[in-house]
């Protein structure tokens, strides 16, 4: 056997803690003042990936009704993370979820419907939160750089809205590169992959053991759902967040009409 | 001929207090009417009630005799068009800027028809200024509201807009000017409404 799949035991764990100790070392050494957040993030990681460890098992022990549920947290954890990061937007929060949730639902629900992946939780749960963790990523890039722009370009906004436009219209330009912004990074992931570095679904197929052709094809999949999940999340955080930065008469919220100029 | 706008009491909150309180005024519908006070009186933000950027927080202000808020906000900006201090030109050329007609609109604003296939960023900004001018026409408004719109102009390009400005309240236009400028109110203007320091 030279793949690693069951062959990672507790006491491997433990004798992989040198690795750790070798960063504490270099950040003493070079004085990075970096030890003590080695430390926390080391415990961290253990106690949240140990408590994820039993959710999992003891919902891929016969206990698949879970699944919605174990998604649902996830989605939530990502609203509040992606809500925080865009905290000046009013109602991000609201927004975030919207996002989330059509873009799991749709790019999850599309590669079931196609029968491209079983319905079962072992699928559901590593897939779906692939597509959380970096619609989160998308969404909040998209309200951030939506509210930055809007902020800074507020003269021509309202020059525009003075000329008879609608805010949809006014705020056009900024929408659309907040939706590139949103979307670039995992297309350029997806030109790139592979020739920077093995993406992490191939990586876990290949140290399990799977042969390469395996582990590729389940890599395209992973990569072209990140890729409509990705734009979900910024054609509906897009959408949200552009109603909550205008007035329903078409001008821009207070907050954004009283910064200076 | 009635009043074009009225302000009956109008308050707008900023974050440090009112901008303005208990502002009153009448805009005669005939000839240009300057709207003078120091700098943090509240010039700008009574400009901005007249086209609906901004809503007063108390009080109300009429356009024609009705609450501006009963009109379809995009209509009432079309009919009231808003020239900001600095021009705001957007990409494409002239003509792309000023729109439909823009063959008869430059020489309004006294700009060579040849300069309708130019880059509208490429413009001085006393050109620009005028081409915003252009592309307010453009919309056929009853009312032109303008926010200094010398202030950023050297002296020649100034007093061309200054002439265009009251040119066009003689062709019939309500004309509404903002200018710090006591010379610029005595010389262009029909009438002048003061706001004291601190709004009101």
């Amino acid at each position: 056997m030279n793949d690693l799949s069951g062959r990672i035991s507790g006491a491997d764990v433990a004798l992989s803690l040198v690795l750790v100790a070798v960063a504490v070392v270099v950040s003493r050494v070079r004085r990075a003042d970096l030890e003590g957040d080695i430390v926390i993030a080391t415990l961290r990681s253990f106690a949240q990936l140990l408590a994820v460890g039993f959710v999992l098992d003891y919902v891929f022990d016969g206990r698949g009704t879970l699944t919605p549920l174990v998604i649902l947290v996830m989605i939530a954890t990502a609203t509040l993370t992606s809500g925080a990061r865009s905290r000046r937007v009013p109602g991000a929060r609201k927004v975030a979820a919207a996002s989330l949730a059509v873009a799991t639902a749709a790019t999850l629900g599309l590669l079931l419907v196609l029968g491209i992946v079983p319905f079962a939780p072992r699928a559901a749960i590593p897939l779906g939160s692939m597509i959380i963790s970096n619609a989160m990523n998308t969404t909040s890039l998209v309200m951030t750089r939506l509210y930055d722009d809007l902020a800074s370009h507020r003269r021509e906004v309202e020059a525009r809205l003075s000329l008879g436009q609608t805010s949809t219209e006014a705020a056009g330009p900024w929408h659309r590169s907040a939706l590139r912004s949103g979307m670039l990074v995992i297309v350029d992931n997806t030109k790139s992959v592979g020739l920077v570095a093995l993406p992490g679904a191939m990586t876990g197929m290949l140290l399990a053991g799977s042969s390469a052709s395996a582990a590729i094809r389940l890599q395209l999949v992973v990569m072209y759902m990140l890729l409509a999940g990705s734009a979900f999340a910024a054609l509906v955080a897009g959408r949200l967040t552009l109603g909550r930065l205008f007035t329903a008469d078409h001008q821009l919220i207070r907050s954004l009409r009283r910064m200076p100029s | 001929m009635g009043d074009r706008f009225e302000l009956r009491d109008v308050r707008v909150d900023g974050d440090g207090g009112a901008l303005i309180e208990g502002f009153s005024a009448r805009i005669p519908a005939d000839g240009l009417t300057a709207l003078v006070g120091p700098s943090g009186s509240g010039k700008t933000t009574v400009l901005r009630l007249l086209n609906r950027l901004d809503d007063p927080d108390g009080g109300v202000v009429l356009f024609e005799g009705r609450d501006v808020r009963s009109y379809d906000v995009l209509e009432l900006r079309r009919r009231v068009q808003h020239v900001g201090q600095v021009p705001v030109t957007f990409p494409g050329t002239v003509a792309d800027n000023v729109g439909v007609g823009w063959e008869e609109l430059l020489p309004r604003v006294h700009l060579p028809v040849a300069l309708g296939s130019r880059q509208a960023d490429v413009l001085s900004v006393g050109e620009a200024q005028r081409m915003c001018l252009a592309r307010a026409l453009a919309r056929s408004p009853e009312c032109l509201v303008l926010d200094e719109p010398t202030s950023a102009l050297d002296t020649t390009s100034k007093a061309e807009v200054e002439r265009l400005v009251r040119g066009m309240a003689d062709e019939g236009l309500t004309v509404v000017l903002v200018t710090h400028e006591s010379r610029q109110a005595a010389e262009l203007a029909d009438r002048v409404v003061s706001l004291g320091p601190g709004g009101g």
